[in-house]
């Protein structure tokens, strides 16, 4: 680290690096000294990130890139300790395994279909409550503080509470269910895999297993979707609105008009960023319902492979296929968003 | 301008008559303006009943939530707070052991917050303000570790941590925690350093502080702010965490950090839920504090990025 210490008075090295511009007469101290400094940045930079780095690649980077050598072997959790860490046994046994497995494709519908529902109530509540709590009014930092519960409580703790709550025989939704809205048996949120509905003569099962997981998913992400479409809203500048109303326009039509077209860009990010996360979700599902009742999603089923059955080398194919297509997602974000963030 | 404004209203009767739209525009304002309250009760009690029927049952009777499942309220004669001594307890006591729970989890949280600082800190300086072959395409690369699945992660480390006997310490946990964290921590300090004007910096330059002391004695107490928010966000990921400490710790009890032995006891038929919910009020209080007292920091340091797209 010594040359740290040195580089902000380092001349003599300066002096012998050909640079046209230190020779122009109005900056003459302030240039020698940054340029000095630019010239051990580079060497700075790399030091001060090194540490970051290091842990980077040694604890995700090569993980993964050995991950997908396991996916390629017939590696147990049993075989483990016989078996070399970098074995030459390559076989597509698991993917063959992984695509023609009927469990496979079920679950990665299920990711999807709870991906997509969870993102889209997530980001409707969000907004709902984004536009609710626009105006001042009095306790209005409380009301927004308490909104954000949710997303900042342990998920451990906030899936026990649901988990109770949901309970068919002392749960608190079904006693009030019951009473107030007239279901007559106890409804097993968490552990009916479907039910039958009749609405207006017409009969059709619901998921209800699942929609009570997006359901929970939805409450407990709602609030990030809030966060930044507050903050998006409160930098919209208010003569728009002004100029819309002094038009003539009505609160529905300056929503539509006015404050939608600014806040798409937000959404988009919020779809992208959190249909990412609720792919990969495995939290929530497995403590609510271990992935039973069909809702085993991708990453609870690579969980049940690793450790239940062991088996190493399905779970990584398994995990890799879930990064695939992740990483198109990923990509795509980067791409379209991250430019921009370099700008600013 | 006045005069300007007054003479607007000629055209209005050309784009509709007047009466029926003056009738939408107080329709809508009428609906919405109690809609308004509707949801913001809505939105409060859907948000805010399950942490309070969490202290509820945390302190009735089990006996009583099983005759009176719908019961909303305790009378202060019926508070019971056996609940806590027992899940707090030694295991051998008769306990569930959550104090041996507690202190794993506060020594992995504030191990990862002072490890993630120590590392994330100057990364994110040089990231912010250092021009060094790679810059960009590490800042890419650590957007997408932060984005990229934890189960993915999960399997090689789980294996290779089986593999070498790690699996089971606290310390493996607080590696694995770092090295998941650390990307974010730069994202975050590295937006906050960006604000900070580099002319302080340069005229810091200028009496002759080099580059270690200008991070030291400018950047750092500027940043300072952003790094408390940081320290109190990378706490409340790391004692929140559930899956890596599911993976690695789950054979040694003495280990769980307090997520992990919630939900393990979940599971079991003979501990009352009274108890384990006395265990969930203990799991959430400390996040609870620490975002009602930072609340500001905190939702800034998030949405850092938010106003500017």
């Amino acid at each position: 680290m010594s040359h740290l210490a040195t580089s902000g008075t380092g001349d003599s090295t300066g002096s012998t690096l050909p640079e046209p511009d230190r020779r122009s007469p109005n900056d003459g101290p302030r240039r020698k000294a940054r340029g000095s400094l630019t010239r051990s940045d580079a060497r700075a930079g790399l030091t001060l990130i090194s540490p970051t780095l290091i842990i980077v690649i040694f604890m995700v980077v090569l993980p993964i890139l050995w991950t997908v050598m396991l996916a390629f072997r017939p590696l147990s959790l049993l075989n483990l300790a016989t078996s070399g860490l970098l074995g030459t046994d390559f076989t597509l046994d698991n993917f063959q395994t992984v695509v023609t497995e009927s469990g496979f494709a079920g679950s990665l519908l299920t990711t999807l279909v709870y991906s997509v529902l969870g993102t889209a109530s997530a980001i409707g509540l969000g907004l709902v409550a984004a536009l609710a709590v626009r105006r001042a009014f009095p306790g209005r930092t409380f009301v927004r503080a308490a909104m954000l519960l949710p997303y900042v409580a342990p998920v451990v703790a906030a899936a026990f509470v649901w988990r109770t709550m949901l309970d068919p025989q002392f749960g608190i939704v079904n006693h009030w269910g019951g009473r107030l809205l007239g279901w007559d048996d106890p409804i097993a949120f968490l552990s009916q895999r479907s039910s039958e509905v009749s609405l207006l003569g017409l009969n059709f099962s619901l998921p209800t297993a699942l929609l009570s997981v997006i359901a929970f998913e939805a409450w407990r992400s709602f609030p990030f979707a809030f966060l930044f479409l507050t903050a998006r809203l409160q930098a919209v500048p208010a003569t728009l609105e002004e100029a819309a109303r002094v038009d003539g326009a009505t609160p529905s039509q300056r929503f539509r008009h006015v404050l939608l077209p600014q806040l798409l860009p937000t959404i988009a990010v919020l779809a992208i960023l959190r249909f990412i996360w609720t792919f990969n979700s495995f939290d929530d599902i497995y403590l609510l319902t271990g992935g039973g009742a069909g809702t085993e999603v991708v990453s609870v089923r690579v969980f049940n492979y690793l450790t239940a059955r062991g088996d190493i080398g399905l779970a990584s194919a398994q995990a890799l296929v879930l990064a695939a297509i992740l990483a198109v997602l990923v990509g795509l974000y980067l791409k379209r968003f991250a430019p921009q963030e370099e700008k600013t | 301008m006045a005069t300007q404004v007054r003479q607007r209203p000629a055209p209005e009767p050309r784009v509709a008559p007047a009466t029926p739209r003056w009738n939408r525009d107080a329709v809508e304002n009428r609906v919405f303006g109690g809609l308004r309250w509707i949801v913001i009760a809505g939105l409060l009690v859907v948000t805010l009943f399950p942490f309070y029927y969490m202290g509820l049952l945390s302190v009735r009777a089990l006996d009583e939530v099983i005759q009176d499942p719908g019961g909303l309220w305790v009378s202060p004669s019926e508070l019971n707070f056996d609940t806590y001594t027992s899940v707090l307890s030694s295991p051998d006591s008769g306990g569930q052991g959550f104090l041996v729970f507690m202190r794993n989890s506060a020594l992995v949280a504030f191990g990862t917050v002072a490890l993630t600082l120590l590392v994330a800190l100057p990364g994110a300086y040089a990231v912010s303000r250092l021009e060094f072959f790679g810059r960009r395409q590490i800042s890419t690369l650590f957007l997408a570790v932060y984005l990229f699945p934890s189960i993915l992660l999960a399997v090689p480390l789980f294996v290779a941590f089986t593999r070498l006997g790690q699996r089971g310490t606290l310390l493996g946990l607080l590696v694995v925690y770092v090295s998941q964290i650390v990307a974010v921590s730069i994202y975050m300090l590295r937006n906050y350093f960006d604000t900070i004007p580099v002319s302080l910096e340069e005229s810091a330059a200028l009496d002759g502080c080099s580059r270690l002391g200008i991070m030291w004695r400018i950047s750092l107490p500027l940043a300072m702010p952003a790094i408390v928010a940081n320290a109190l966000f990378v706490f409340m990921i790391a004692w929140n965490e559930f899956l890596f400490a599911l993976l690695f710790l789950v054979e040694v009890r003495d280990k769980w950090t307090v997520s992990l032995g919630l939900s393990q006891l979940a599971g079991s038929i003979e501990i009352p839920t009274t108890v384990l919910m006395a265990g969930s009020v203990i799991l959430t209080v400390p996040i609870i504090v620490i975002f009602f007292a930072a609340e500001r920091l905190l939702t800034e340091g998030l949405t850092a990025g938010a106003e500017k797209g």
